[in-house]
């Protein structure tokens, strides 16, 4: 696609020729995909199209079988001197995990720490930031996620949207380039969708990186500047949403709009 | 609650509104419950007769047991199984935590001596294993630091360092380790894979994420077992004769019985102070499951 074609400073994640196996499944087959600095890239797809797993490669919290990703240009999990692959040591590998941020389905936050504390955690334990300036840092980012009655309570005094929210404070407190979002709507109540879609609007909106998986058609087209649609592994088909969810090119992108729109 | 006819329903989660409707609540009659009030009655009769039983019967020697229940070996003796306790129990900790980061750790070789400790040391008898460490000094005389299968550099004889206290804490602690590992274990597998993966997802290293995340949640699981297991061990303590330590309760006592000709009065003055022990224990696991509890089996409720 010609719009791929950026000068390398403009470009926040790059994934070239990603395989992934787990065991003898063959989850991602040479995935090819570029993310522009400011770019909200959604993906689309079936159950088991790997959409997660790739999601899961960028910050390396699955090791990828073959490929490069780079973040910002710099090569992930790995050091590439004189033509071979030299694995980094797991400090390296914490460091360069501070890049992305990541939201889960099912919200993972740490149930032993209040809000306020899940958010400070990654400051405070990581960043070695001074306890009182990550309070007043997470307090913000609550009051953002429009949560700063809350911070206080234990996630499981949480409803499923504000634990969502909260989660999404915990990432963006350790200011991230990159932030990943892995269908984070899937496991909410309906009523509580769009409480955790606007929070993510206003990310869109202050200009950070995305790449979001998800099921919800109609938000990937209001947010989205870039779709991906993937099956069994590989992207099938992208575009900008609203020609690619109007007018899908490719025959398994057809069969799968006429299903879920 | 029959008698009260009206009370006060507010909306749930509506704080504006604390003057909730009136609601009339059903009078209602209560079922009663002959057959409850007969069996508190036969069980209070049984109670009371056994209670007489032991009170009254001299064979209890009540006036031997008040004498001897603070008498100095006594007291030296609770003292002794308590450090005991105490020292078996952290030896079994520490052992334990190694085990389980052995066990789940990358290196093959690591887990299979893991494997091997618990096999051995849980399937062998504990009573065996006191033995073994009393008689450790005679099958080797000397410990000493020599170059592998050649010289000694520098040693001293055994019994220096391993004396019966010694021997009872390592036969009770290295013991103990085994079934605590298997405890350990189960407390860190029921933590959801997410919660790791949320925390190097923000760049935590693997030890803090087990120093943070990890054990604070295993902990909450783990405490209840352990608790357990600390009192199996305050009474495994009377086992330690095996070595031959000498100076527990159990021993205390019964050496007290032997000579005096009454074992009854000095069981329950054993008896006593084990459950003396074990009840201060309880109160402690209390207020450790409270701690370990919080967010998920301790939280406060919303406005009461």
């Amino acid at each position: 696609m010609s719009r791929h074609v950026m000068a390398d400073r403009d470009v926040a994640v790059s994934l070239e020729g990603v395989h992934k196996f787990f065991g003898e499944f063959h989850a991602l087959r040479g995935v090819d995909l570029t993310i522009a600095k400011g770019e909200v890239c959604v993906a689309i797809g079936p159950s088991g199209s790997g959409k997660s797993t790739l999601l899961r490669c960028i910050n390396q919290i699955e090791q990828i079988s073959a490929g490069r990703v780079r973040i910002g240009g710099t090569l992930q999990g790995y050091d590439e001197r004189n033509g071979r692959l030299h694995e980094l040591s797991p400090r390296a590998i914490d460091r360069q995990r501070r890049l992305t941020g990541m939201v889960f389905q099912r919200f993972n936050l740490f149930p032993h720490m209040t809000a306020l504390g899940n958010v400070i955690e990654g400051p405070v334990h990581v960043k070695r930031m001074s306890k009182a300036k990550a309070r007043s840092l997470g307090r913000d980012l609550l009051a953002r996620v429009g949560l700063a009655d809350l911070a206080d309570r234990y996630p499981n005094q949480l409803s499923g949207g504000q634990q969502q929210r909260v989660a999404i404070a915990r990432a963006l407190a350790m200011e991230p380039e990159v932030m990943l979002f892995d269908e984070p709507t899937s496991a909410l109540d309906p009523e509580l969708v769009g409480e955790v879609l606007d929070v993510i609007k206003d990310l869109v909106a202050s200009g950070m990186t995305m790449m979001l998986v998800t099921h919800e058609i109609g938000f990937a087209r209001e947010v989205g500047d870039h779709l991906v649609f993937m099956d069994h592994g590989t992207i099938v088909e992208e575009g900008r949403p609203r020609q690619m969810l109007e007018a899908p090119q490719n025959v398994r992108t057809q069969a799968f709009l006429s299903k879920v729109l | 609650m029959a008698s009260v006819t009206t009370a006060m329903v507010s909306g749930r989660d509506d704080a504006d509104r604390d003057e909730g409707p009136q609601v009339r609540l059903n009078e209602v009659v209560p079922r009663r419950h002959p057959g409850r009030w007969v069996a508190v009655a036969l069980l209070a009769i049984v109670a009371m007769q056994v209670a007489y039983g032991v009170i009254v019967n001299p064979n209890f020697h009540w006036n031997v047991f008040w004498q001897y229940l603070f008498a100095p070996t006594v007291i030296a003796g609770v003292g002794w199984t308590l450090v005991l306790t105490v020292v078996a129990m952290l030896v079994a900790i520490v052992c334990a935590g190694t085990l389980v980061l052995m066990r789940d750790s990358e290196n093959p070789i690591l887990r299979a001596v893991s494997w091997l400790w618990i096999w051995f040391f849980r399937g062998t008898p504990l009573y065996t294993q006191l033995l073994f460490w009393g008689l450790f000094a005679v099958l080797f005389p000397r410990l000493s630091i020599s170059v592998p299968f050649g010289p000694e550099i520098i040693g001293v004889p055994t019994d220096w360092v391993v004396t019966a206290g010694v021997a009872a804490i390592l036969g009770l602690g290295l013991c103990e380790s085994a079934y605590l590992a298997e405890i350990f274990r189960a407390g860190f597998r029921a933590i959801d894979r997410g919660q790791t993966e949320a925390a190097q997802a923000i760049g935590m290293s693997r030890g803090r994420i087990w120093w943070r995340i990890l054990l604070p949640q295993a902990l909450r699981t783990i405490i209840p077992p352990t608790g357990n297991e600390t009192i199996g061990m305050l009474k495994g303590t009377a086992l330690v004769l095996a070595v031959p330590f000498t100076l527990d309760l159990m021993f205390a006592t019964s050496a007290i019985a032997n000579r005096i000709y009454l074992p009854v009065p000095m069981l329950m003055v054993a008896a006593f102070w084990y459950l003396a022990i074990t009840s201060v224990m309880m109160i402690g696991q209390f207020y450790l499951e409270r701690h370990f509890g919080r967010g998920q089996d301790y939280v406060q409720t919303r406005n009461g």
